[in-house]
C-alpha cells in the first residue's frame, strides 16, 4: 500500500512540475535544464558588438541581445536563478565549440551564410553590413579596381577573405595578398605601409579608424563587395532554441526596442563609432517583427 | 549531448573541377581513395574523385610544401648561428663569451610569437627608410623570409646550448693533450671537440629539428600560408573544421616521424662505441 501510495504521490508531483506547454525538452534547452547552466560564446574585440568592456566583462550590442534570450530562457525554464558562463571564441573556434557543445549560444559579429548553416544555425538577422576598404587619404584609392598591383591585407578565415579574392578573379584585379591573424595587425600592415588597404567589414572599419592613432589620416573608400548580414549562432537542428531565440529578436523589433539597443552602441555609441542606423537594416527589423 | 555536426571526409581531396577534368580525360587511369593518393604525393597526376568550389587537396599540399621549406631553411640557419654561438660560450675570451650568453639569453627568453611579430613588423620601422621599404614592398614573399630568419635565430639559440653542452662534456683533459701536441685553438675544435660533441648531441638535435616543423606553424601569425594557415582556411571555406584539422595532425606527426628515423640512423652511422649517444646501444 505504502509503495503504491508513494508512486502516485511521485506522478503527481511530477505532472504538477510539467510546464503549461506539456512539451518535452530537448536539445539545448534540455541541457540548460539538465545541468542548471546556459553557456554564452562571445567575442573579445569585436567593437561594438562583443568586446571587453572597462570593467573586464564582455558588452555590446550582440550581447545584449543575448541577455535578453538569456531571460527568456530562465522564464520559460522557470529556472530565474540560472547560471551564465561566459566563454570567449575567435573566428576560428565559434563554430566548433558551438557544435560539440561547449557553448550554447554565440554573440559576437558572425556573418550569417549558407555554407556555415550546414554545422550550425542562425537567429535573425541583427546587423547588416558588408566588405569595404580602410586606405591612406590621399593615396588616390577610391575602388577596388585602383588597387591594380597593390597589395591589400586579409584576415585569416573571415567572409572577407574569400569575398574579395572572388571579386578579384571575377574582375581579373591583380592583387597581392597580405595575410594577417586579426584585425589589429591588418590595421598595423597598413599604417606602416606593408600593404595600400585593409579589407573588412565596414562597421569594423570605422570602429579600427575611431581606435587608430590619427583617424584623420584613413577613409573607408568604395562600394560593399559583399553582403554581410550578422547573426546570433544556435546549435542546428534545434527548432526550440531558435524559436525562442526568433521570438525575443522579433518582439525587440516589433517593440522599437531593437532600435533603443543600437543607438546605444552605434550612435555615438561608447567607442563614438556613430554609425545612424542603415535604412536596409531599419528594413530589416520590420521584415523580422513576426506576428503573433 | 551528442555532437550536431556533418561530416564530409571528402573535402580535403577536393581539386579544382577542370583540373580534375582534365586529368581524368587525358589518362583514364585514378588511384583509389585519398589515402594512397596522399601517400603517392604527386599532387598533379591523379583525380580524388571529390569535386568542389576550391581545390582544398591542392592548398593542403601547397600548405604542407611551405612547412617543409620553410623550416628546412630555418634549421640550416639554426644549425649555422647555433654551432659558432655555442663554440663562441666554450671559448676564453670572456668577451665572446659575453656576447655569445646574451644572444641566447634574448633569443631563448623572448616568446617565439612575439619575435615573429618584431621581426615583420618593428624590424623595418627600424632600419633605414629605403631598407625598410624594400623589405616591405619590394622582396619578393617577404612573409616567408622573415619567418625562416626568425625560426632560425630562434632556434640557434637552442642549437647553441646543446653545442655548448657537448663540448663542456668532453673531459677537460683532452684539450689540454690536444694542446700539449701542438695543436692551436681552432684545431682542438676541428678535431678533437666538435667531432665527438656533435655526435653527443644528436638526440636533442633531432628534438630540435621537430620542433622547428611545429614552430613554423607560427608563421601564420605574420601570414605564412603553411599547413596550419591552409587548414585555417579550408575550415573557414567548408566548415569541415574537424575532418581538416585530423587530417593536418596526421601530416605533422608524419613529417616529425620521418624527420626522427632519418635522425636515428645519422646517429648509428656516426655512432662512437662506448660513448653516450644512441641510449645504451
Amino acid at each position: 500500500m505504502n509503495t503504491r501510495l508513494g508512486v502516485l504521490v511521485a506522478c503527481l508531483a511530477a505532472f504538477a512540475a510539467t510546464p503549461a506547454t506539456a512539451q518535452e525538452l530537448y536539445g539545448t534547452l534540455k541541457k540548460v535544464k539538465e545541468k542548471g547552466e546556459i553557456v554564452m560564446g562571445h567575442r573579445e574585440a569585436s567593437v561594438p558588438f562583443a568586446y571587453i568592456g572597462p570593467e573586464g566583462k564582455p558588452i555590446g550590442y550582440s550581447i545584449d541581445l543575448c541577455d535578453k534570450i538569456v531571460d527568456k530562457v530562465k522564464a520559460d525554464l522557470k529556472m530565474p536563478n540560472l547560471k551564465v558562463k561566459q566563454v570567449p571564441v575567435t573566428p576560428q573556434t565559434r563554430i566548433p565549440l558551438l557544435a560539440n557543445g561547449t557553448i550554447d549560444i554565440e554573440c559576437g559579429s558572425t556573418t550569417n551564410n549558407l555554407t556555415r548553416t550546414q554545422q550550425i544555425d542562425f537567429l535573425a538577422v541583427t546587423y547588416i553590413t558588408g566588405t569595404k576598404l580602410a586606405v591612406k587619404k590621399g593615396s588616390g584609392i577610391k575602388e577596388i579596381e585602383d588597387l591594380k598591383g597593390k597589395a591589400i591585407g586579409l584576415a585569416l578565415g573571415t567572409t572577407n577573405e574569400k569575398a574579395i579574392k572572388s571579386v578579384a578573379d571575377q574582375l581579373k584585379i591583380d592583387l597581392k595578398y597580405h595575410m594577417v591573424k586579426d584585425h589589429p595587425q591588418g590595421w598595423l600592415a597598413l599604417e606602416t605601409g606593408r600593404v595600400d588597404a585593409y579589407a573588412t567589414d565596414d562597421v569594423l572599419l570605422y570602429g579600427l579608424i575611431s581606435k587608430s592613432k590619427d583617424p584623420s589620416k584613413y577613409e573607408v573608400v568604395g562600394r560593399f563587395l559583399s553582403y554581410d548580414p550578422y547573426g546570433i549562432m544556435v546549435r542546428r537542428d534545434d527548432s526550440a532554441i531558435r524559436l525562442l531565440g526568433n521570438t525575443v529578436l522579433a518582439d525587440l523589433m516589433r517593440s522599437g526596442e531593437m532600435q533603443k539597443i543600437y543607438d546605444k552602441w552605434f550612435n555615438p555609441g561608447p567607442t563614438n563609432i556613430k554609425m545612424p542606423i542603415s535604412a536596409d537594416l531599419k528594413k530589416a527589423y520590420e521584415i523580422q517583427a513576426l506576428p503573433y | 549531448m551528442a555532437m550536431k555536426y556533418n561530416w564530409d571526409w571528402s573535402v580535403v581531396l577536393c581539386r579544382a573541377p577542370e583540373q580534375a577534368a582534365a586529368v581524368t580525360g587525358g589518362s583514364g587511369a585514378q588511384l583509389p581513395g585519398g589515402v594512397s593518393a596522399l601517400a603517392g604525393g604527386a599532387a598533379q597526376t591523379f583525380d580524388t574523385g571529390a569535386h568542389c568550389a576550391q581545390p582544398y587537396f591542392d592548398w593542403i599540399v601547397s600548405g604542407l610544401g611551405w612547412t617543409v621549406v620553410v623550416s628546412i631553411f630555418a634549421w640550416m640557419i639554426a644549425f649555422t648561428v647555433g654551432s659558432v654561438v655555442g663554440v663562441a660560450r666554450t671559448l676564453d675570451q670572456p668577451w665572446v663569451r659575453r656576447g655569445a650568453t646574451a644572444y641566447v639569453e634574448l633569443f631563448r627568453n623572448v616568446p617565439l610569437l612575439v619575435q615573429m611579430f618584431l621581426w615583420f613588423f618593428v624590424v623595418p620601422e627600424l632600419l633605414p627608410k629605403e631598407t625598410g621599404h624594400f623589405l616591405k614592398r619590394q622582396l619578393p614573399l617577404p612573409e616567408y623570409w622573415t619567418a625562416i630568419v626568425c625560426l632560425g635565430f630562434y632556434h640557434a639559440s637552442r642549437t647553441a646550448e646543446q653545442v655548448r653542452a657537448g663540448i663542456e662534456s668532453i673531459p677537460r683533459g683532452q684539450t689540454y693533450a690536444a694542446l700539449a701536441m701542438g695543436l692551436t685553438t681552432p684545431q682542438v675544435y676541428r678535431y678533437v671537440l666538435l667531432p665527438v660533441s656533435y655526435r653527443i648531441i644528436i638526440p636533442p638535435l633531432t628534438s630540435d629539428f621537430m620542433g622547428i616543423f611545429k614552430n613554423s606553424s607560427v608563421g601564420l601569425t605574420i601570414g605564412v600560408l603553411e599547413l596550419t594557415a591552409q587548414s585555417r582556411q579550408i575550415a573557414e571555406y567548408t566548415f569541415n573544421i574537424f575532418e581538416v584539422f585530423t587530417v593536418t595532425t596526421v601530416l605533422y606527426m608524419l613529417i616529425t616521424l620521418i624527420v626522427s628515423t632519418i635522425m636515428r640512423f645519422v646517429e648509428k652511422r656516426l655512432h662512437i662505441p662506448g660513448t653516450i649517444a644512441l641510449g645504451g646501444n
